[in-house]
């Protein structure tokens, strides 16, 4: 099973590393050719004004949404949060638009109020996530369809999921934190090969024909 | 929860953010706004670029608050800006006024022939030049959670860049080729603590990101750079004494990410324009070679 990750800039190579040491092959994504027959995409920290414009001017944005639009699952770190939310607060129009989400870039301040802090994460279990904060943004509005998968101790929401789309304020990548990989991974084996008796039930990071 | 801010892994984690990138010296907000929207990661907000200080001769010190909070007005991106070697008072100003990164910078008079700043004593993360492995190391050992190569600041020339960045990554193969026990000697050598001497030697890498800044001038210099091993460019002259600096931001922009894509290079490279004129290494007297600043 191979999983891409965004190459254009930014923090790929820290998340192609976490991909190998649980055993996924990342491919590096530069280029619409390399996104054929990827089960799940990563799309890194770096700088979304960068990010925003070379998925634009290399035309990832088309052949990314309809990976996205066929079950295949999207994990979207920092500024690949920003890129998959369907609203940016006071910015630039969306990226992705696949998560019904309203965020605001740079929300905590600039660098001097980057910060470190352990936060519950519930679905990946009891022992915390140690949270690296890097000029991050926040989750100022979540849609209908949008589960809160991480809030901070005030209430702040930064990390969300939305069927196949996940995305997190922080950088598990940059803390040794595997967990998020590894779920990004077990939804991709399930798009990918979902196995006997799946088209029987409801498929979690599989879109109904109906809603698509 | 306890929050902790300024710690290494945030300070040494934006540069991490910003590689595959490039970093443009702006002297305007109007100039900032041009790189942003050119696809730059981060600016450098200085008073002259490297060329012009060149030209000009004298002092060359930390810029004037009003300009640099302007440009960190003017745009979302990080701001950086630099601080004389040594300098740390300059640097004190700098973290005042919020800047993202400080860079202590040969490109400015040195105020210190002997100290580099004590970085671990800022909130604010430094980026800092070296020429060498050795240099890196010493560097990185006081703080700096960024390093670039110097080149030669203010040439559009890449010579000096790439024997910067050839000989760090030479300096890294030679530690990884050593026996454990041959890596004290070479600490020595390198005047550098064992402690980062032995991580080099492990992990192949220097433990900060590495940029490569000095001369570069064109799509083709900044893919060399990083085919030769750069984790991302700064560009400081070359883009606004280019004759079209948007569109050469553009291209440099494009052929940093596609930096082995030889056909996208060329593509990118066609019409732009005369780039900026240059000087050949030999008319630059040694005495005024802002690389040799540096302890």
């Amino acid at each position: 099973m191979r999983i891409g990750v965004l190459a254009v800039q930014g923090a790929f190579v820290e998340h192609a590393r976490m991909l190998r040491a649980i055993g996924v092959e990342p491919v590096d994504v530069r280029l619409p050719a390399d996104l054929v027959g990827l089960a799940g995409l990563i799309l890194p920290g770096g700088e979304s004004t960068a990010m925003r414009r070379l998925v634009d001017r290399w035309g990832l944005r088309a052949p990314i949404l309809d990976l996205a639009r066929g079950g295949a699952p999207i994990l979207g770190t920092c500024a690949g949060m920003i890129l998959l939310a369907a609203d940016i607060a006071d910015g630039d129009p969306p990226v992705f638009g696949l998560l019904d989400v309203t965020v605001r870039r740079n929300a905590f301040g600039r660098q001097l109020d980057s910060f470190e802090a352990d936060i519950a994460v519930p679905i990946l279990g009891d022992s915390p996530v140690h949270g690296i904060f890097i000029r991050a943004p926040i989750v100022e509005r979540v849609g209908p369809g949008v589960a809160v998968v991480a809030c901070l101790d005030d209430g702040r929401v930064v990390a969300v999921r939305e069927r196949n789309i996940l995305a997190t304020a922080f950088h598990p990548e940059l803390a040794g934190e595997m967990r998020f990989h590894r779920l990004l991974a077990t939804m991709a084996a399930e798009h990918a090969d979902p196995g006997e008796g799946a088209g029987r039930r409801p498929h979690p990071t599989r879109r109904s024909v109906a809603s698509a | 929860m306890a929050v902790e801010t300024s710690t290494w892994a945030t300070k040494k984690g934006l540069a991490q953010m910003l590689k595959g990138g490039v970093i443009m010296d702006v002297v305007t907000p109007e100039q900032a706004r041009i790189a942003e929207e050119a696809g730059a990661v981060a600016v450098m907000a200085l008073e002259r670029v490297p060329a012009d200080i060149r030209a000009d001769g004298g002092v060359a010190r930390m810029s004037d608050p009003v300009m640099i909070v302007g440009i960190m007005a003017a745009v979302s991106i990080p701001v950086m800006a630099k601080a004389r070697i040594g300098h740390f008072v300059e640097a004190q100003v700098l973290e005042a006024l919020g800047v993202d990164y400080v860079d202590e910078s040969e490109v400015l008079t040195p105020a210190d022939e002997e100290n580099h700043i004590d970085k671990h004593a800022f909130k604010v993360p430094f980026v800092c030049g070296a020429r060498d492995l050795g240099e890196a190391l010493r560097r990185i050992s006081e703080g700096a959670a960024m390093m670039r190569t110097k080149g030669e600041a203010g040439t559009g020339n890449i010579v000096e860049a790439v024997r910067h960045i050839r000989s760090v990554n030479a300096g890294i193969r030679r530690l990884q080729s050593m026996r454990e026990d041959e890596l004290y000697a070479a600490a020595k050598e390198l005047r550098a603590p064992y402690d980062v001497v032995a991580a080099v030697a492990r992990d192949g890498k220097l433990p900060v990101v590495n940029f490569v800044a000095g001369g570069i001038a064109t799509p083709s210099d900044a893919a060399l750079a990083m085919q030769l091993g750069a984790e991302g460019v700064f560009v400081g002259s070359g883009i606004f004494k280019s004759d079209d600096p948007a569109r050469m931001a553009n291209a440099i922009v494009q052929a940093t990410t596609h930096f082995d894509d030889a056909a996208i290079i060329a593509e990118v490279s066609k019409g732009l324009g005369a780039p900026m004129r240059g000087i050949g290494l030999e008319a630059i007297p040694e005495g005024e070679r802002l690389a040799v600043r540096g302890w």
